[in-house]
């Protein structure tokens, strides 16, 4: 490989101990790569396991939660092995993470810099009158004007807590940025600003950016490759180019065509029928089988192996041919 | 109630909803001005037997207050709701004493005088409401059952126990919840988010209304289900001749199913017309912009995109001359001056924007 990647994970799987004494399968052995200065966007429905891998790797599973498998591998670190004190180091440094739903995510009895100002000086990072500003410095990498810095968030609209936020998860200059759902709850225009802006800081920065979204079309719009994820593992993986052109799995097939298209806008959109699985009660062939609308015998019995359907394009489908990935 | 066909389901005009601000007490004493929001400012539009209108803009642009005034949660300032052809509200004002006077000069309670043709009750029975959040808007500790059933007993329809059944199990599978009886006893936290979208619908489709109003029905929703229920609301319009006004901030969304657009921005139309010719020609440079944004599932479309600063201002607060000059990226001298009027550019697309009335002028000077 010409260029070892910022960030890679390996056959990462999480169990989850549920209230009533059952053992959830939230994520099972899931693997995907990010270059330094690339943008990968995880997809998925609701549940499917996207949330789960960021705080997998962040190591800020809840207590309930187990890592069972797999490495994280951080510019040539394994995450896993690091005890929390070193953890803690990595964190906001190296990496952070834009928390969903900027409505509650900011503290609201605290003023926008001051929360900004507390992990800069949390991490003994420079003196209390330099992070002044740097904190000024991020307001305006974010788009914040001077003087709304010291308001409130519920001063705030959504759009410009979601700044914030942010300019939050900037304020340690970490070199890869995890955003959950940044735009689910805003307007499109909004939204518009908000991915500009993220893509502005991006290039100026050279961050690598994962965009965690259940909107296909917001992955098209701003990431360099994709997984797809479907009940805990990752069902297909690949450039942008050949995942909206040629999607091997049929769930991306589905997925791409319940989108509502401008350019077509006639006749009944493609539905996927049924709900995703639960963690505590998976299908034990393929995750996808029950509500596949390609389905074979061999999918309610065995799990499809990862194969790798053209150079960097991975699919996990008893119907797609290739020899079977790396990883 | 028989309707003609030719009688609209919903026709609304001029309509106007202003809400004052509360005062501070010292400003009170100081007899300031109180200051006053227009959230919906003289707007109108009809909205035809089985029709699908799509009405769009963004936050805080006052598409919420007219669906709350269409259906009596907000009394209208001024204007007038006409529901198959009744009127529902007429302008009234409130005396010094909270009373409120009628434009004839009664006077009366609230609910008596603002619908003095139809009450909200009945009004309520043909239109009905589909909120934005189904995690919010089902009462968790009522079954299924119980709250589609619930519409049939506030109005006293179906009183027979089989019929009250028949009623709700109809309702349930017209909404795509099959076999109805196993979601009878359900909880609406047993269910998934689209399956309670479902339940919502249901309980609003048990009255067999003429109307529903859609308040971002999908937006909370995964992608794969925001198409189940697109396509659900397009099937019940289809099948059960109901009208639908959707209203969403995604033109995306609306694409496949609405008849009509209006695009809405602080308060006014800026511009309406069927979606094909909206989608395809749009005029209004707000609508220019909000479809440049939509984000489209295709790498190789990345288009240029109008991406408009900052949001939409305060309807406190509304800019002089055309509402949107401060915004807009073509932008004219007489734009901070004078509000345009609608100009008809297709087959009932109408826009309101002074590039048009120009390029009108231009029009009809040439043919001269």
């Amino acid at each position: 490989m010409a260029e070892s990647p910022l960030l890679s994970v390996r056959h990462l799987s999480v169990d989850f101990l549920m209230q009533d004494g059952q053992k959830g399968h939230a994520l099972e052995d899931v693997s995907f790569d990010i270059l330094q200065g690339h943008t990968l966007g995880l997809v998925g429905e609701s549940g499917c396991g996207k949330t789960t891998t960021l705080m997998a790797i962040m190591r800020l599973l809840p207590a309930s939660a187990r890592i069972t498998t797999g490495q994280v591998n951080y510019n040539g670190q394994d995450l896993l092995s690091l005890s929390e004190r070193q953890m803690r180091d990595f964190r906001w440094k190296e990496m952070s993470i834009v928390f969903q739903g900027a409505m509650n995510a900011l503290n609201p009895v605290m003023r926008i810099d001051e929360q900004i100002r507390e992990p800069i000086l949390l991490h003994h990072l420079m003196t209390s009158s330099q992070a002044a500003g740097r904190v000024g410095e991020l307001m305006e990498l974010v788009g914040i004007p001077k003087e709304r810095a010291s308001q409130y968030p519920h001063e705030y609209s959504g759009g410009m807590r979601q700044r914030a936020m942010i300019a939050l998860a900037l304020a340690c200059s970490p070199s890869l940025l995890f955003a959950d759902e940044p735009t689910t709850a805003l307007d499109v225009m909004i939204q518009a600003q908000v991915l500009e802006l993220l893509k502005g800081i991006q290039e100026k920065l050279g961050l690598a950016i994962v965009l965690v979204t259940h909107d296909l079309g917001v992955v098209a719009e701003v990431c360099d490759s994709v997984a797809v994820m479907y009940g805990g593992k990752v069902a297909e993986s690949g450039s942008i180019d050949s995942i909206y052109n040629t999607p091997q799995h049929p769930y991306t097939e589905r997925l791409l065509q319940s989108f509502p298209d401008l350019n077509r806008p006639a006749g009944d959109l493609a539905s996927i029928p049924g709900t995703p699985p639960r963690v505590t009660d998976l299908p034990p062939g393929c995750r996808f089988e029950p509500r596949c609308y390609k389905r074979i015998e061999i999918c309610a019995t065995t799990a499809p192996p990862m194969l790798e359907t053209s150079p960097g394009h991975r699919a996990a489908c008893h119907l797609c041919r290739g020899p079977v990935s790396s990883y | 109630m028989l309707t003609p066909e030719s009688v609209p389901v919903l026709e609304v005009s001029h309509l106007v909803k202003s809400f004052a601000v509360r005062q501070s007490i010292l400003a009170a004493l100081q007899r300031k001005p109180t200051t006053e929001i227009r959230a919906v400012d003289d707007v109108s539009f009809k909205l035809e037997r089985g029709e699908v209108l799509a009405l769009v803009g963004e936050s805080g642009c006052g598409k919420t207050t007219i669906a709350k005034t269409l259906i009596g949660l907000e009394e209208p300032t001024s204007g007038e709701i006409r529901f198959s052809g009744e009127i529902v509200s007429a302008s009234a004002r409130r005396t010094r004493a909270g009373l409120l006077v009628l434009d004839s000069g009664r006077v009366g309670t609230r609910e008596h005088m603002t619908l003095p043709h139809m009450s909200l009750k009945r009004l309520r029975q043909h239109a009905q409401m589909i909120f934005q959040d189904p995690y919010e808007s089902l009462n968790p500790r009522s079954t299924v059952f119980d709250i589609v059933a619930e519409p049939l007993e506030v109005h006293g329809l179906a009183r027979k126990r089989e019929e009250r059944l028949d009623r709700v199990r109809s309702a349930l599978d017209d909404a795509g919840l099959r076999p109805a009886e196993s979601f009878f006893e359900r909880f609406p936290h047993e269910l998934s988010g689209g399956q309670r979208q479902r339940v919502v619908i249901a309980g609003a489709m048990v009255l067999k209304p003429e109307l529903l109003l859609a308040d971002e029905p999908v937006s909370m929703l995964d992608v794969s289900i925001r198409a189940e229920i697109l396509n659900l609301l397009s099937d019940l319009r289809r099948e059960r001749g109901v009208s639908i006004l959707f209203i969403t901030h995604d033109l995306g969304t609306v694409a496949h199913f609405a008849d009509r657009i209006a695009v809405m921005y602080l308060g006014r139309l800026v511009e309406f017309g069927p979606t094909r010719e909206v989608l395809q020609q749009p005029q209004h440079p707000y609508t220019k912009a909000l479809l440049s944004v939509v984000p489209v599932p295709n790498p190789r479309l990345r288009r240029e995109r109008v991406i408009l600063q900052g949001e939409t201002p305060n309807a406190a607060n509304i800019p002089p001359g055309c509402r949107f000059h401060p915004r807009c990226p073509v932008v004219m001298g007489r734009c901070e001056d004078e509000d345009p009027p609608y100009t008809l550019v297709g087959e009932r697309h109408e826009a309101a924007c002074w590039l048009l009335e120009q390029s009108g002028s231009e029009r009809a000077a040439a043919a001269a």
